[in-house]
């Protein structure tokens, strides 16, 4: 088969010489200072193949231009952290879990393509940010989906759950990596704008850590891995038909998907096979090819190491073979890595991709000086210095402003609400809340995904954190939890970001680990909008507070902008992972009530504080006021008893109250361990305040008799408000003098929701 | 057995496998001595047992188990099974012991469509094989399970046959999680030393991680039938 024929090839030489020509820097997304500053900075126009490299490494997405200049106050606000070994700015960042294990983690955003093509969408979510993780070194040992969805009950919801959820399942469980939590949200601002997020945890030890950059003149730069394709380009489409290739008539134009597909198989094999790699020490440097595809990879590796870099793109193995350089350039094609080997270790690698039938290549080589270089079929067609792609784009400072309705927003207090007096009232209002799409069982979901694979997994959803054991024989094991409420953060995008990582941290507190270290994933609306833009900024400015409050790091994460629909952007949702370790978890505390008979204690005060909650919205589609009241310091005082209570064997169960305030705490533990409860209302709060309230630094515990004292002794020692509010016992959860439901019903309306919008498997 | 210690049990490696870490776990759990064996080796290192771990071989883009059935390792594998070597296939290799013909049947989508993955009671109803001795006939297990393809399906006749020979090993109970003809779990050769089935024992070793230890049993059935044999 011939290749089709081509218009003249734009090598370097061509472009010097012809300084005129037309090129559709607009169309690729790039604007004219940006295209005039490429210019600059090669002293002529860029080629075809240069203009693609620039085009997608400045990219909002791969650049960060909006978010930089706010970003760098998690490096600049980072507490002290001895747990820190690599941060901000490499694949993941790295933290120390003792016993010579290290652990990294990140969560990724992939909204847009998952709104395009829920299925490939959310799938090669899970792929990339699973590379994200190998490339550091370590084996992903488990994963984590953060989703946002419309309204429940909307029809493209019911096209876009599903498919994101199978596309999850079924790229997660074919590579064998358990799914041990995560969340699921609905609303309305999320219609045509859902939130697919991805984390992925990996473990290794300390020196098995790799870091993504070339160096060392002579050393071989490796693609292996599936082949390319021409899935996952998006404006190349443009560059392929308008001016670099002559479009076939025959054919039509040159369109490709700009949804990547991925195969799940390929990456089990690449994870085998790099872990394998990695084992003999074969690699100098290594980064995997995601966004941007090659763009990013080569100029990445090169701008971080100390060299230059010759890549011969003709030598790239293709699955399609009438793939123009620009589009081989910024293919996306899924589950390729690209690694940096010593010239003597190269034989080696490749025996080893072809034991695990893995397609490998050498592409090219470092080179002395710092320049970028990259050949067709012997013309030079790339020639720039890697930094001025990868590292050097431009850093806009958006216009931001506090949005005029934000006062009238907090104004409109849930405190006029109408709320339930009578006990027949609080009833119907818990099974209506439980009932909800938000606060109902979220197992339609879960029990598609694999959460037992590998053989590690402690804890899993619905407990407040997923939790894995890292050493079989020590016990040593890590708990993360994500969290974000983007009703809060609208309320005030500052203490909303701070109640994110709040409630995350105090979720892995409840099951008895840790918290380490933060991962973020930021979801906004457009930069350009001056509202989203104060929301993006508050934000920022309150998650780096928090962190150095709570003395954890963010260590890496991801911007997700322009999640906005015309005028309508979501809600600000920062959706924060917090990553914990547990010296044994065996010790871990389940959110269950497993024994009749043990002492439910409430930790933590309640206020009435209804700004933003559950009930606000399940009872009256009501948004407004100021959320919850944040206080970290009292965060870290009920973390610290409840890993204590957890290391001493003082407590149970534990689950933090969050969304849905006590009542929502206390079903969940009730129907987890198949036991009932009675709860007292403690003096001087209405019922309705203290099953309803959303106040934070909370948490809901089960004590064994036994233990009582000591707990009591404990807390009151440290200071920490505490109520004994009842007793596991019998088969329904009462609240004396209220009402009562009995288990079987509270399950039923809780269990039933999902099934009922999305269809019911057994 | 041989040599005398351990038992030695070899879990196969496809690529695509990925629950035989916890087959091996499971059968150091049970006191065995677990052996490695990949599929591109047609030599299965002396071993007195054999497991087809779970997971999607090849990707299971074809049809689950189609092409792992054409491995290397299989040559001997379905040789000595034929011979009486015990051979237990979980999930994926359930499928695989199908497409081999060494059990009758095959697995087809779950009836609803979707991926489950849930805990799992599973009635024993013969104890007799060489995977399931420690069991008592007519208990109740619950053990994991995970799948997308786990439907069991087989003609009358053969579904019949199973019954009146006694192959059905494991019967759904509380529930058929997938649209399984006559609410099979998992079947047997006619020997009783090839058991395959669909739901995790592997994945109910722990406490820690399983929702029971249920699963043990499988592994401490075939250990001790070694030290008899």
């Amino acid at each position: 088969m011939t290749s089709t024929p081509r218009t003249a090839l734009d090598t370097v030489t061509h472009a010097a010489g012809t300084p005129d020509a037309g090129q559709p820097w607009a169309e690729l997304g790039l604007k004219q200072d940006e295209y005039e500053r490429i210019r600059e900075i090669l002293g002529r126009r860029p080629t075809g193949a240069e203009l693609a490299m620039y085009s997608v490494m400045w990219s909002e997405h791969c650049s960060y231009k909006s978010s930089k200049a706010h970003l760098k106050q998690f490096g600049e606000k980072a507490p002290e952290s001895d747990a820190l070994l690599v941060g901000i700015g490499e694949n993941a960042g790295v933290v120390d879990i003792g016993q010579d294990y290290a652990v990294t983690f990140k969560v990724e955003s992939h909204n847009h393509p998952s709104y395009v093509e829920p299925y490939q969408g959310a799938a090669t979510g899970i792929g990339g940010i699973v590379r994200d993780i190998l490339a550091m070194g370590a084996r992903p040992v488990a994963v984590m989906d953060p989703l946002r969805f419309g309204a429940a009950d909307h029809p493209d919801t019911k096209r876009v759950l599903p498919g994101v959820v199978a596309g999850v399942g079924g790229y997660g469980n074919c590579l064998g990596l358990p799914n041990i939590g995560g969340e699921v949200v609905f609303d309305a601002c999320y219609q045509g704008n859902p939130l697919v997020n991805a984390l992925c945890v990996g473990v290794m030890k300390h020196e098995d850590i790799h870091l993504a950059q070339a160096s060392g003149t002579g050393n071989k730069v490796v693609l292996y891995g599936a082949r390319t394709g021409g899935d996952g380009i998006g404006g190349v489409s443009v560059l392929a038909s308008e001016t670099f290739e002559e479009t076939d008539p025959e054919k039509g134009p040159a369109k490709r998907p700009a949804v990547q597909v991925g195969d799940p198989f390929q990456e089990k094999l690449l994870i085998e096979c790099t872990l394998e790699i990695f084992n003999e020490r074969l690699v100098a440097g290594i980064q995997d090819l995601g966004g941007a595809g090659l763009s990013c990879a080569t100029s990445e590796l090169a701008s971080a190491g100390s060299g230059g870099m010759r890549v011969e793109l003709d030598t790239v193995p293709l699955r399609d073979s009438s793939l123009s350089p620009e589009e081989i350039l910024m293919s996306e094609s899924q589950e390729r890595m690209c690694a940096v080997v010593e010239p003597d270790k190269v034989g080696r690698f490749l025996e080893i991709c072809e034991k695990w039938d893995v397609t490998a290549t050498v592409i090219g080589e470092v080179t002395e000086g710092d320049r970028l270089e990259i050949y067709w079929h012997g013309e030079q067609i790339v020639d720039v210095p890697p930094r001025t792609v990868a590292h050097e784009g431009p850093v806009y400072h958006r216009p931001y402003e506090r949005p005029s309705w934000q006062d009238a927003l907090q104004a409109d207090d849930a405190a006029a609400l109408p709320r339930p007096a009578t006990g027949e009232e609080l009833r119907a209002a818990t099974l209506a809340l439980l009932a909800s799409p938000n606060q109902a069982a979220k197992s339609w979901i879960t029990d598609q995904y694999d959460r037992y694979v590998l053989g590690n997994t402690v804890l899993a959803q619905p407990e407040d954190g997923g939790m894995v054991r890292v050493d079989e024989e020590s016990g040593l094991g890590v708990a993360i939890a994500t969290d974000g409420n983007g009703r809060y953060a609208k309320l005030d995008p500052y203490t909303g970001a701070q109640l994110a990582l709040a409630e995350s941290y105090r979720n892995v507190a409840a099951t008895g680990a840790r918290p380490l270290a933060v991962t973020d994933c930021l979801n906004f609306g457009s930069p350009e909008d001056t509202s989203a833009m104060w929301q993006f900024a508050e934000a920022c400015r309150g998650l780096a507070d928090a962190c150095r409050a709570l003395g954890t790091p963010v260590t890496g994460g991801n911007v997700s902008l322009y999640n906005q629909t015309g005028d309508a952007a979501i809600h600000p949702t920062p959706v924060v992972g917090v990553l914990g370790v547990i010296d044994d978890v065996a010790r871990r505390t389940p959110i269950a009530f497993a024994e009749q008979g043990q002492l439910l204690y409430l930790l933590g005060e309640t206020r009435e504080e209804l700004g933003g909650s559950a009930w606000s919205q399940v009872a009256h589609g009501h948004l407004g006021g100021l959320p919850p009241a944040v206080d970290l310091e009292r965060e870290r005082l009920l973390a610290e008893i409840l890993i204590s209570a957890s290391r001493d064997g003082m407590i149970d169960a534990a689950h933090d109250l969050s969304d849905g305030g006590l009542i929502q705490a206390l079903a969940e533990s009730c129907l987890k361990g198949g036991n009932g409860a009675r709860v007292v209302v403690p003096d001087g709060l209405s019922p309705f305040v203290f099953l309803f309230s959303e106040s934070q630094g909370r948490a809901l515990v089960a004590v064994p008799r036994s233990e009582e004292v000591r707990f009591n002794d404990m807390c009151g020692a440290r200071g920490l408000p505490v109520a004994r509010i009842g007793v596991v016992d019998g088969e329904e959860i009462e609240v004396q003098g209220q009402f009562s439901v009995p288990l079987r019903e509270l399950r039923e309306a809780h269990e039933a929701t999902l099934p009922g919008l999305f269809g019911a498997p057994r | 057995m041989t040599g005398g210690g351990l038992g030695r049990i070899g879990v196969v490696t496809f690529p695509g496998s990925l629950d035989e870490g916890d087959a091996r776990r499971a059968v150091r759990l049970a006191g065995g001595e677990p052996v490695a064996l990949w599929h591109r080796e047609k030599d299965l290192r002396g071993v007195d047992a054999v497991v087809l771990p779970g997971g999607f071989s090849y990707g299971d883009y074809l049809r689950c188990g189609a092409i792992a059935r054409f491995s290397p390792v299989m040559e001997p594998l379905l040789e000595q099974a034929r011979a009486g070597l015990p051979l237990l296939g979980i999930c994926n290799g359930f499928q695989v012991l199908c497409e081999s013909h060494l059990l009758p049947g095959a697995l087809t989508r779950n009836d609803h469509l979707h991926f489950v993955c849930r805990d799992q009671r599973l009635r024993v109803e013969r104890t007799d094989t060489a995977w399931t001795a420690d069991y008592a006939r007519g208990q109740e297990i619950t053990v994991p399970l995970k799948n997308g393809e786990g439907g069991y399906v087989a003609d009358e006749r053969t579904l019949d046959a199973l019954e009146a020979e006694g192959r059905v090993v494991f019967r759904y109970a509380g529930g058929n999680p997938n649209g399984s003809r006559r609410d099979i779990a998992g079947i047997c050769n006619e020997a009783g030393n090839v058991v395959g089935l669909m739901p995790h024992p592997e994945h109910a070793v722990e406490t820690l991680t399983g929702p029971t230890t249920d699963g043990l049993g499988f592994f401490t059935s075939v250990l001790k039938r070694l030290v008899t044999a």
